[in-house]
């Protein structure tokens, strides 16, 4: 017996609208399987992880909360409306962690080796550093792909590893704080290094979430109005189309990863020039992968991105809310978002294609195509 | 015509009322049919209407949704194609389904049984080919095989299987006419053994000439029996249509000696891109405004690669081996050669002439974002979507395109208005030079006269048109002279008051300009 997707005909466009809140529900479920497995109360495990963190709403001395969501939820909106625009022109950048990490390191540079340059053009010049460092470090790829027809799949996550480490090695060794007994980690940054909150009395809240904000409308307007995002779409969806078109899928291999890269290290400079104030080895918790899962449930669509952005940010606060008052593991929020992740494609790929159970294995000329050709090798 | 086999009936096969609906559209109609033993018979229809949904049925690549197929008398239910086979059913596609790096042996072997040895296989093909006349060395590469010869394999794949019923698929829409004679004998003789063929096919002249007996299919429905031999040509394209067919008229040029060459190639050479792609070989040509030049050729002899090469999709290494209106334009882009007067229609309609998931308004845009920028594009780089709304309304509105949605994707489309589209698009620029590759492959008779009469148009007021096309018929119609590619080289253009099917067909199949002998057989 064999199992076969089918194509459909034509796609149900009510599924196709509800397939991100399908995905969602069917994770809701098998997070409540996960939590009784667990020994924990599935209800008040889900409580605590979906409505806990999002109290603030109606409760005003609980309104922190509601910029800590803000907070987890810029970089990975930042990130994945990057991610979008790569992946609509069939460039899978899967290294947006490393891009992330290269943008922190980057716009850090500033703060850490001239720490006495503090001026109003000290944070502006830290984010463009910031989005130059995970360019360049989102050109290797590209290059490697353009160049040598790598598969940027593999280049991309690879360098993810190079980045972490070398983050790593820069915080324990020379750029390490003197005075900071010995914890990995570079001095704190200056107050004109510091990415300002966006309304201090209510919460931590700072200016990434509104870089996100801008960054989604700008790349939305990119891709739904301009020849730019004609250009990406109609390379990713037929290449030979837009060769024909007279557009260049190497330039636009650059374009993309650029761009994407860029966003990540905005994102990546925001974190370290927000919250976190000096650079350390753990400035990142995997916002790189995860805007990974924001821009699928998004569906590509950067408007999309900043509702799946929030609800990924959920899963963070919940997992540390979840953590605190339920003493599950923290590994629970990584498994949530791959649920989620594993959810949203399989519905993505049941609107496109139906299953088919085969019985008996075909065998003639139409079905020779599927074959392994090695088959007929060994007769000889 | 039906000879009686011991008790067994005289019909092998008898469809009735079979019927499948996609969706929205019946795509066979209660269809009845009645082959007989030994004979060959026709399913002409137009594309659309409806053959290859019947013949995959037939075949068990499709499951009816209602209906009867009885076999020899005896209802049957064919669930897959090797339950077809086993009845005794077998099937040669249009297009084929061959491993281009195994070998034509090996390729057969794969739809046997496993187990038979590959020496076995060999054998008993080279047998069966000779027998039948179509010589095939089973140990040759497929890759290295001509287009006629990978037919053969298709052919002697299923002969192998020794079936009752043998259903061709347009089998001489890839052939020279010197090919498609030598298939004709084969089959007669196949006939004369007492099989049946279903020969599916729109080429009247053919069909006129072997075939016993016709279905006629239109928009899903059998609209006639008949046998072809009794009909005109007009009469059966009548049937096939609905209504007449208007002629294509080509008013005849004055000046032409004098009138400048607006495409002009010198020395194209390109290196294979692929190992299975063919080399262009020192190509020369001249394309003189007020002219349309034919370039015939079995498919595969390095049309595509020409085409590629004159668009500019592939670059040449000197300016000067393309010149646009004078011009060098070898190290243009394809939007530099359209900014020089340029257009060009590709072969593969969805996926390289069009994005197959796009609207149709987008797609205008795919062509002509370049050359028509100043309408289409504003600041920012901001699509104006009423520009090309309208404009694309307009090439609608003027190709007669029929769709079911006001902007529908191109992939909505039948083949023959999404390329009536295409073409549109193109002429909507009035261009100077106009490339076209195939323009009506898979088009059904109307459109493709429309299409042909509008390239003559185009070609009339001023412009230089080049038309690639594995429809002889077609560039007869068109074309003020007849070039031929073969293996990458491409002849002298022929005057087409000196050519003839016989003279292009001779050139199709290799043989040298001058020639007058038949082409060797390669075996």
């Amino acid at each position: 017996m064999r199992v076969e997707l089918v194509r459909r005909p034509q796609q149900s466009a009510l599924f196709s609208a509800l397939s991100p809140f399908i995905a969602l529900g069917l994770t809701l479920i098998a997070g409540a399987i996960m939590f009784s497995l667990l020994g924990k109360n599935p209800g008040t495990a889900l409580y605590y992880y979906f409505i806990d963190p999002l109290t603030g709403i109606w409760d005003p001395s609980n309104r922190w909360q509601l910029h800590e969501l803000a907070i987890k939820a810029a970089p990975l909106i930042l990130i994945a409306v990057g991610l979008s625009v790569c992946y609509l022109s069939n460039n899978w950048n899967i290294g947006a962690e490393g891009q992330f990490i290269a943008g922190a390191i980057a716009g850090s540079f500033i703060p850490v080796v001239f720490p006495g340059f503090q001026t109003w053009a000290t944070l502006p010049l830290m984010l463009i550093f910031g989005m130059i460092g995970g360019a360049a470090y989102a050109s290797i790829p590209a290059f490697l792909k353009v160049r040598f027809n790598t598969n940027e799949i593999l280049t991309s996550l690879m360098l993810v590893y190079v980045a972490q480490l070398f983050n790593d090695w820069l915080v324990r060794g020379i750029w390490r704080n003197p005075q900071g007994m010995s914890f990995p980690g570079t001095i704190r940054f200056n107050e004109y290094a510091i990415l300002p909150e966006i309304w201090p009395e209510a919460g931590r809240a700072h200016w990434g979430f509104v870089f996100a904000l801008v960054a989604a409308l700008a790349v939305w307007f990119m891709l739904s109005k301009t020849l730019r995002g004609f250009e990406v779409k109609v390379l990713g969806q037929s290449p030979r189309a837009g060769r024909f078109a007279g557009f260049s899928a190497k330039k636009m291999v650059f374009f993309v990863f650029l761009l994407s890269g860029a966003l990540a290290g905005l994102a990546g400079i925001s974190e370290v020039a927000g919250p976190i104030a000096h650079l350390n080895e753990k400035i990142s918790i995997g916002y790189g992968f995860t805007a990974i899962i924001v821009a699928f449930l998004g569906r590509l669509n950067p408007l999309g991105i900043v509702a799946a952005g929030l609800i990924l940010a959920l899963t963070y606060l919940g997992g540390e809310a979840a953590q605190i008052s339920l003493q599950l593991s923290d590994k629970s929020v990584r498994a949530f978002q791959g649920l989620l992740l594993f959810f949203v494609l399989a519905c993505d790929t049941l609107i496109h294609y139906r299953i088919r159970f085969v019985g008996a294995p075909a065998r003639g000329v139409p079905q020779a195509a599927a074959k392994p050709a090695g088959e007929a090798a060994s007769h000889v | 015509m039906s000879e009686d086999h011991g008790s067994a009936p005289a019909d092998l096969l008898e469809v009735r009322g079979l019927t499948k609906i996609f969706g929205q559209l019946k795509a066979c109609d209660s269809i009845d049919l009645l082959i007989a033993r030994g004979e060959i018979h026709a399913l002409l229809g137009e594309n659309g209407a409806g053959k290859s949904t019947l013949v995959k049925m037939l075949f068990g690549s499709l499951e009816p949704n209602a209906g009867e197929i009885r076999w020899n008398g005896s209802p049957v239910r064919i669930t897959s194609p090797s339950a077809a086979r086993k009845l005794g059913i077998g099937m040669v596609f249009q297009h084929f389904s061959l491993f281009e790096a195994l070998t034509a042996a090996e390729n057969i072997a794969l739809s046997l049984d496993a187990g038979t040895p590959i020496a076995t296989i060999a054998a008993k093909s080279k047998a069966l080919s000779y027998s039948y006349g179509l010589p095939l060395d089973p140990y040759s590469l497929v890759g290295d095989l001509s287009v006629g010869e990978r037919q053969r394999i298709e052919i002697i794949r299923c002969l192998l299987q020794t079936p009752q019923l043998i259903i061709l698929d347009e089998p001489t829409s890839v052939l020279t006419p010197q090919e498609a004679d030598k298939l004709f004998e084969t089959l007669e003789r196949l006939r004369a053994e007492g099989k049946s063929i279903l020969y599916i096919s729109h080429r009247l002249e053919e069909v006129k000439r072997m075939c016993d007996r016709a279905t006629v299919l239109r928009h899903g429905k059998v609209v006639g029996h008949c046998d072809p031999r009794q009909e005109t040509a007009a009469s059966l394209a009548r049937m096939m249509v609905g209504n007449d067919v208007h002629a294509v008229t080509r008013p005849p040029v004055d000046g032409l000696a004098e009138a400048q060459a607006l495409l002009q190639i010198s020395n194209l050479n390109r290196k294979p891109a692929t190992p299975f792609s063919i080399p262009l070989k020192n190509i020369n040509l001249d394309v003189r405004a007020g002219e349309v030049i034919g370039i015939a050729g079995v498919a595969g002899n390095g049309q595509g690669e020409f085409f590629e090469a004159v668009s500019g999709e592939v670059l040449q290494d000197r300016a000067s081996t393309i010149r646009i209106r004078g011009k060098d334009a070898g190290r243009l882009s394809i939007s530099g050669r359209r900014l020089q007067g340029a257009a060009f229609v590709p072969e593969e309609r969805l996926g390289h002439g069009a994005a197959p998931r796009m609207k149709l308004s987008e797609n205008l845009l795919l062509s002509r974002h370049r050359t028509d920028r100043g309408a289409f594009v504003g600041g920012l780089g901001m699509i104006r979507t009423p520009a090309i709304s309208a404009a694309s309304q307009r090439i609608i509105a003027e190709m007669d395109v029929r769709k079911s949605a006001v902007d529908p994707e191109a992939a909505a489309l039948s083949g023959g208005n999404l390329q009536k589209f295409i073409i549109g698009r193109e002429l909507d620029r009035k261009p100077l030079v106009m490339v076209v590759n195939q323009p009506t492959w898979g088009v059904d008779a109307g459109a493709a006269a429309r299409i042909r009469q509008a390239l003559i148009e185009l070609s009339r007021a001023g412009s230089a048109v080049l038309v690639i096309s594995q429809d002889l018929d077609e560039l007869f119609e068109v074309s003020d002279a007849i070039a031929v590619m073969h293996n990458g080289e491409l002849s002298k253009p022929m005057p087409r008051a000196e050519a003839t099917f016989e003279k292009i067909g001779l050139l199709m199949g290799g043989a040298e300009p001058g020639h007058v002998e038949h082409p060797q057989e390669v075996a």
